[in-house]
């Protein structure tokens, strides 16, 4: 079966180590935040310039000078600190932060990744993004394996505009875990019930694949 | 004796001197932290051909989007431009020119302005389409491409509080890019919720000295918020 949304965020989560601090992109990398184990301090990056970002507010405590990168209200978690823009890319691009997250259209063997522009289509821009990328060292892409049409994002080079070149070593799709090194693709996991030859079919990019591969727990 | 003084009493006065075809700066993120009366004035006075600096271009209702029906902008410079439907259609027809630019180069390109530094390398874009027509240069084996800062005719940005002199504090992240943005103009206006005498803010907290803000005015904020998220409580 392929991973959920949810699951998704848990396979990250067990990456967590205490005392990271963590960058979450929109969509599914925010849902991570939920499932920090236990017993475990993570303080969370909010690039609009919020560091311990706490859950959601209640309806009292909503404040319209306090929200995400996702324009969502939050609250600050206990030792959080604010801070400017160009202080909140500094901790980005100086690489200070431990763990980024964060979704993509495309990733390739070579580590470039595509995120932020689908020309005629899809023209919001790239956000913090391209700063995430070319910043941090340890950097986890999770998106689906393939398009909705069985398209492969998985490839031998990217077919759109990219948000960075050779950044990306780590990738979790509802498929597989896999590391990129030496241009290729490396599968280090599959999902429970999901074949190894399911997810070669899915991907266009070449894959080194070893003798065991295990399944992902939860 | 006006001395230290940068108090305005109407918002005229406060963005007198905005001529048509100025680059203006403003802070902001999303609906967080914006100058919405300057903003508004801006709307009102009708100036055109505006290139304007900023993360984002607010929404059709809200913040800099209430500029694009009377095609007040001409160029946008920015992050992120989602979530603004006129925005989008006025992008695709090429009616507005767009130059988007990586968040962290964006806050760096005024802070640098600010600080005297006209370009200066970053990683970030290094082989994207933002880097096309860029100076490449190899430091220590890796890539970096050359930025150039940007200035503002004017800036325009929302703090919290004042006090006359223009030393400002800003509120939680309604700073944003608020405190580049005021580095970046030749002139800098700033809107407040909250003015108080010269002395009456701790030094200590003081988020932008007033040195680099040129008129102050208070002004009454409707803080929209774009994404309001609540928590179940059982």
């Amino acid at each position: 079966m392929a991973l959920s949304r949810e699951q998704l965020a848990q396979r990250v989560a067990q990456e967590l180590q205490d005392g990271y601090y963590v960058n979450l992109g929109i969509g599914i990398p925010t849902l991570v935040a939920n499932y920090v184990p236990q017993n475990m301090e993570v303080m969370l990056q909010s690039e609009n310039g919020l560091l311990g970002m706490g859950q959601f507010p209640t309806e009292d405590e909503i404040d319209a000078d306090l929200i995400n990168a996702g324009k969502q209200t939050v609250t600050m978690a206990i030792g959080a600190s604010l801070f400017d823009s160009a202080e909140s890319f500094a901790m980005i691009r100086g690489g200070h932060v431990d763990l980024t997250v964060l979704g993509a259209f495309e990733v390739d063997v070579q580590g470039n990744i595509a995120s932020y522009m689908i020309p005629g289509k899809l023209i919001k821009g790239m956000g913090g993004a391209m700063d995430l990328v070319a910043g941090a060292d340890n950097i986890i892409v999770t998106m689906t394996h393939a398009s909705k049409h069985g398209d492969s994002k998985l490839l031998s080079t990217c077919t759109l505009p990219l948000t960075g070149k050779g950044c990306i070593k780590k990738v979790l799709t509802d498929l597989a875990f896999i590391e990129i090194k030496d241009n290729k693709f490396h599968l280090l996991e599959r999902a429970p019930g999901v074949s190894i030859e399911e997810i070669i079919k899915l991907t266009d990019g070449e894959m080194v694949v070893p003798e065991h591969v295990p399944e992902m727990k939860f | 004796m006006a001395g230290f003084n940068k108090v305005v009493a109407t918002y005229e006065e406060a963005m007198a001197g905005l001529e048509d075809n100025m680059t203006v700066i403003a802070g902001g993120f999303g609906l967080c932290g914006i100058p919405e009366n300057l903003i508004k004035e801006i709307k009102n006075k009708g100036t055109k051909g505006l290139t304007i600096v900023s993360n984002n271009c607010g929404t059709t209702t809200h913040g800099l989007g209430i500029l694009l029906p009377e095609k007040q902008i001409t160029k946008m410079i920015a992050s992120y431009v989602g979530e603004n439907d006129e925005f989008e259609r006025q992008m695709m027809s090429g009616e507005l020119e767009v130059e988007l630019t990586p968040q962290g180069t964006l806050a760096e390109k005024m802070r640098a302005a600010g600080a005297g530094i006209p370009a200066f390398f970053t990683a970030t874009g290094v082989g994207t389409p933002v880097a096309e027509g860029k100076e490449i240069r190899e430091i220590n084996g890796r890539e970096y491409l050359l930025e150039e800062s940007i200035k503002g005719d004017f800036a325009i940005v929302k703090a919290w509080k004042a006090d006359t002199f223009g030393n400002l504090v800003f509120r939680k992240t309604a700073r944003n890019f608020n405190p580049m943005a005021a580095t970046a103009g030749k002139i800098t206006v700033v809107e407040v919720e909250e003015i108080v005498e010269p002395g009456q803010l701790d030094p200590n907290e003081i988020h932008t000295p007033g040195i680099y803000v040129n008129r102050l005015i208070k002004g009454s904020f409707e803080k929209m918020i774009e994404q309001r998220t609540v928590r179940f409580t059982y």
